[in-house]
This record gives structure tokens, sequence and C-alpha cells, in this order.
């Protein structure tokens, strides 16, 4: 085996794997908390993409700032989204919601499309330094490094927020029994509206990061990134952030290995997406709850 | 005025407007007989919006200007040309529904468009099934025409194409080695791929690598790597204007030194602004060059320029000749028949239109050159010609 070629590749997937993985994370917080597919989370991947790009256009700010603006303001228009348009419907059939939530992701799609027409953008030239090294055969560029460094920093971040904080300890009791909590005096709003504030800050990082790796973007790049990242945190186990975090990678890890390595076995890469859902499949079947998820009781 | 009145005419025609129905006024001094109602499916929105935009632009251009010289004659009548656009979304489903709308409710005398061989090869059937027109002026899949008789087009195919970019990279760069990538899920793509595999082998370049990926899709640094690892002398991407920003900067990053050439599809002027620094220097095949317009080419590019400030790409180009076409078409028929139309399009001989001079086959298709385009200094450059065997048939020096 060429070993250059496995860790150019190696890199290669962790990229794809630890975008995805981000915005995984997304999917999996909410509905931890709330029981809620949030079919619209793709979407405020995309709008953080795009506030990005007016942070960077329109205040002529640096990668560092228009990341953080972004990840703000992202954080808000999650929970703006979550008090208008999911709160109201917390005691209504879970299918109203997920309804609900289908329509607030057409609404930032088509708002998006209206608002800076259908022409794809991308950051302004100096927006973040690309320089382009080769380390033993390996090519990498700085960008590459930044985003697969950026998404474990972010990952351990919030895995310490949930694990160490009262917060954190909020969050996973009302996972836990959403009745019980606010009978012992914690805010179940308050606990909620964190959960979308993360969540979609979090895609807003992917968003920019996804943008910088890959410069072209649309108003519809949410939908099949959305939709992938939403089957990583399936496979990973919905609602556990760690199997979010690995289901990503797991994801970016078998596309990008697939192609490298299908052509060998006379496989090409047309048929990368039947083999990684089919994978994705038998994990499902072996696992139904996915890697890390817990089999919940349905209280009838 | 009544103010209900006026309130009503104001949304009615603001409905009008957002579903495509905006008329191009005519001048008011001719006379005219009736109205033809011809259909433009170009993609608005959806992937490639350059290329609606395009569309409509040359449209409106087309149409103001056979309206402003009284519209088409036929049996001594004038009659006014009416454009209806629809847009497709860049998808194959909503273009056929509009197709079909345009020809059941709209009964439309004819159809131009749609431009992608995605929405054009489907779109095709539908015209060819319910007989009426189509011109497609973009389109270079065999298919959109192949065994139908109702529908034409403007632009060469790729089998034509895959030999003329396998070619100019064996001549060009001497090239022995060559890699391909391209879209699966997408006719155009994945017809040209094949074109140009099968006519790289027999210019005697080997093809070691043959990668593709599905529509959507934005990572491609596992083929790229793949592609890299087989050191290719020449990388050919057939894709469109927003995929090869990413491809040529992701096989650049991945360490690629290779050349990188591309077809028609990367055309459109947007792409440079995309692909910035990282497009210098590289070559594609395409329809037509503003640099060595003839007389015809020329005077539309002026007026083009004039009109919307910028310089018209191919497909503006192709859909001002497909209407051009089809106004020859309907004079020549002298009748608002479609079947009488459509003999008339079959026995078009000789055509010279903005992208050069052509003829037709028995399938609809043109003959016709080919240019090789380089990117030089930020702008599409002529580099150089491809003609078909014997072609043009005679000089008009």
């Amino acid at each position: 085996m060429d070993l250059t070629f496995f860790v150019q590749q190696l890199f290669n997937a962790l990229q794809l794997g630890s975008l995805y993985a981000l915005i995984a994370l997304g999917y999996t917080m909410v509905y931890g908390v709330l029981l809620l597919i949030n079919f619209a989370h793709g979407d405020i991947f995309m709008v953080g993409a795009f506030l990005g790009v007016f942070a960077s256009m329109v205040l002529g700010l640096p990668f560092v700032a228009a990341l953080i603006v972004s990840m703000l303001l992202t954080g808000l228009l999650g929970v703006t989204i979550e008090r208008v348009a999911y709160k109201p419907l917390r005691h209504a059939s879970r299918l109203s919601v997920v309804i609900t939530a289908l329509g607030v992701g057409l609404l930032l799609e088509n708002g998006m499309l209206a608002l800076t027409g259908a022409d794809p953008r991308s950051y302004p030239e100096g927006f973040i330094n690309t320089t382009s090294f080769s380390i033993a055969g390996v090519n990498l560029t700085s960008v590459k490094i930044i985003i697969i460094v950026l998404a474990f920093v972010l990952f351990f971040g919030l895995y310490a927020i949930v694990q160490r904080t009262k917060w954190g300890m909020a969050m996973r009791a009302i996972s836990y029994d959403k009745f019980a909590v606010p009978l012992m005096g914690v805010s179940q709003n308050q606990i909620i509206s964190l959960t979308f504030l993360l969540g979609a800050s979090l895609a807003a990082a992917g968003g920019i990061l996804w943008g910088t790796a890959f410069p072209v973007l649309s108003p519809y790049m949410g939908l099949r990134v959305g939709w992938k990242a939403f089957i990583a945190a399936v496979v990973g186990g919905i609602g556990d952030i760690r199997g979010a975090m690995l289901g990503g990678l797991l994801l970016g890890f078998i596309e990008i290995y697939t192609v490298a390595y299908g052509k060998d076995i006379g496989i090409t890469s047309t048929w990368r997406d039947p083999i990684v859902f089919g994978l994705l499949l038998i994990i499902l079947v072996v696992r139904p709850t996915g890697l890390f998820g817990v089999a919940r009781r349905q209280k009838v | 005025m009544n103010k209900r009145i006026v309130g009503v005419i104001l949304t009615l025609s603001v409905i009008g407007m957002t579903l495509g129905f905006a008329p191009v006024s005519a001048q008011d001094d001719c006379d005219f007989a009736g109205e033809i109602y011809i259909g433009v499916i170009a993609p608005l929105t959806g992937e490639i919006p350059k290329v609606g935009q395009s569309t409509v632009e040359a449209a409106e251009m087309a149409v103001a200007e056979v309206n402003a010289e009284c519209g088409l004659q036929i049996d001594d009548e004038n009659y006014e040309v009416i454009i209806l656009v629809e847009d497709n979304e860049a998808k194959a489903e909503s273009s056929v529904a509009v197709a079909t709308r345009l020809i059941v409710e709209e009964e439309v005398t004819a159809i131009i468009g749609p431009q992608a061989s995605r929405q054009a090869v489907p779109t095709g059937q539908v015209a060819n099934d319910r007989e009426t027109p189509m011109i497609s002026p973009w389109s270079t899949n065999p298919d959109t025409t192949f065994d139908r008789p109702w529908v034409f087009r403007v632009a060469f195919l790729d089998p034509f194409q895959g030999p003329v970019v396998a070619n100019f990279a064996a001549s060009e760069f001497g090239a022995q080695t060559a890699a391909v990538l391209y879209d699966v899920a997408s006719d155009y793509p994945k017809g040209l791929a094949e074109n140009f595999r099968d006519a790289a082998t027999d210019a005697g370049i080997e093809v070691v690598a043959f990668e593709s990926f599905t529509t959507g899709d934005t990572d491609f640094s596992s083929q790229l790597t793949n592609i890299i690892n087989a050191s290719p002398d020449v990388l050919f991407t057939p894709q469109y204007y927003n995929e090869v920003p990413l491809i040529v900067q992701q096989a650049r990053d991945l360490g690629y030194e290779g050349q990188i050439v591309g077809s028609d599809s990367w055309g459109t002027p947007d792409l440079l602004d995309l692909c910035g620094a990282a497009c210098e220097g590289l070559f594609f095949s395409t329809h037509y060059a503003p640099d060595i317009a003839t007389e015809v080419g020329q005077t539309f590019i002026t007026a083009y320029e004039q009109e919307y400030g910028a310089k018209p790409d191919d497909v503006a180009a192709l859909t001002y000749d497909a209407f051009q076409l089809l106004f020859t078409a309907i004079e020549d028929a002298n009748s608002l028949d479609k079947a009488e139309i459509r003999d008339a399009l079959a026995s078009v001989e000789l055509f010279e239109g903005v992208t050069g001079v052509m003829s037709f086959d028995e399938q609809g298709d043109p003959i016709k050159c080919a240019v090789i385009i380089q990117i030089k200094d930020g702008a599409f450059t002529y580099y150089d010609s491809a003609c078909p065997a014997g072609f043009p048939p005679e000089t008009t020096d």
C-alpha cells in the first residue's frame, strides 16, 4: 500500500468528516433536548456561511472576526426560530413541528435567494491566508489544517460545556426527563434556547469553514450537506454529541476511502453513494439506535 | 381613475411579471394581424442562474429587434412575436413540466430552450411527442435531437467536441496521458467525458484515470488524489462554471501541476470571478469567441453590449442564433402551422449566425466549427479554431 496516498486521503477524510460533524452536532443536540428533528438546520448552516460573506464583504472583517460575528448572529437566529416557530407547538403533535421545521428551512432558503439572488458567492480574496505546503509528499493547505483543528476544538469545547457546567447538566437532565426537571427550578425555556444557540453557532462555524474549503456558496448549499449531516447524526446515535462527531467523521472516511480504494477492487467512483449509504444502513441494522444511541422507552 | 381598478391592474401586472409574462412592447406604427407565441425555457434559478440570465437577455433582444421591424411576415401580414419565459430551476422535472404547460395551455408555436442537456434531453421528448418545434441553443448531448424530428439545435455535438479537446491536448501539450473528472448524474458531462475518453485513445493519449462524482458534490479531494496518483499530463473536466473553480482549486491544493482543460460549459463569465487566479492560463473549447466575430456577430455583440453593458457569452450568442433560425424558418414556411415550421427548419441548408456558419444534418444537428479559448489576464481570449473536415464549404472572402 502506498503510504503517501493513504495519508493524503486521510487528511481529505478528516476535513470532510469534521465539517459533517460540526453540522451533525446541531441536529443531535436539538433532538436530545426536544426530540425534534430540526430540518431547518441545513439552511441555518447556509445562513451562517452567507453571514460570513456579508461580514467579510460589507464590514471588511478578517476570518476570525467574521467567524465570531456569524456564529453569534446565527446563534441568535437559531434561538429566534425556536421561539417563533417551535415553541408555540411544544405541546402539538411531533408531526406538526417537523412540518414547521421543513417550512422554516424553505423560508430561509428562499429568503436568501430573494436577498442575494441565485448567483453563487465566494469569500473575498485574502479572507483567509491559504498557503500550500508539502510534507513527505502529502500536500496540505493551511485551510485544511485550520478546519480540522477548529472542528475538534469546537467539539471538545461543546463537550466540556455539556459535561462540566451546570447548564450542560441541566441540558442532559432535560433530555433525560423534561417533566421532572422544571420542578427542580430549572427553566426549560432557557435551556432550550441555549441548545439552539449552541447548535446554530456550530452550524455557522461549519458554514464558514465549508465556504473557505469549497468557495462556491449558493442558497441551496444547505440541502445536501444538511441531509448528509443528519444521516451522520443518526448513525452516530442521535441525541449523543460524541455520536454526532463520530458519525460525521465516519461518513467522511467512508466517502473518501470508497473512492480511494474502490477502484482497486473494480468499483469506480460512480458507486460511491450507493456504497456509503449501504454501509451506513448495515450499521443501523446491527445497531438500530446508532453507535452511541440508547434505546428510549416509549411511555404510552 | 378608480383606485380599485388601478390596484387590480397593478396587481395583475405584478403577477404577470412574476409568472414571466412580460411581453416585449412592439412598435406602435406597425399594423399587426396577430401574435406568434414562443416559449423560452431557461434556468433562471438553481445552480446555473447566469445561463438563464443570458438566455433571457438574448431572447428579449432578438424579439425586440424583430418586432421593431414589424414582426414576422406571413402571407403579407405582420405578426408580433411574443415570448413567454419559464424558469426550469435547472431541473429536468421542472423543465418537462413547464414545456408541457407552454405547449398545452399557452399553445406556443415553438420552444427555444432548455439550455443544459440534463434538461434538454427529457424536454426534447415532450416537444417531439406533442409535435411542437423546439430548438435547444446550448445543449451538445446527441440524445437531445436524436430520432426526434421536431427537435433542433444550434450548438455542435459532444462527439465533435470530445475529439476537438483531445486533439488539442495532444498537439498543444504533447500529452501522453490524461485523466477525466465528471458528474455522472448529468447528461452533458457524462456524454462528453465518454466522447473525450474515446477520442483521446484514438489520438494516442492513454486515459489513466476516469473519476466521477454526483451533482451537488463540492468535495472532490478523494477523486483528485486518485487522479494525481496516476500523474496525468492533462486533466479534462467538462463541468459547469459553479463547479470548475472548486475542481481547479482543489486539484492545485492537492499538488496537481499538469494542465487542466475544459469544454463549452466553462464559458460563463462568472467563472472568472469565482475561480480567480487559479484558472489563469487554462484552455477550453466552446462555440464562439467575440474576438473573431464576423459581421453578423459584431452587430450582435455591439447591440448586446449597449443594452446590457457586458459582452454576450456563448449562451447568449447561441440563444440569439436559435431565434434567428426560428424566424427564418417561420418566414420560409409562410405559415403558423407547427408542422410546416418544422419542415422549414429541417430544410434550412446553410445558416450564418453569431456563432458562425452552420449547415444541418438529417438529425437537425448543425455542422460547424469550434473555438479554443484561453483564460488570459482574467478574460476569455481566442486561441485557436477547430473545424470539421471540409467545413465551412465555401470561404466568404
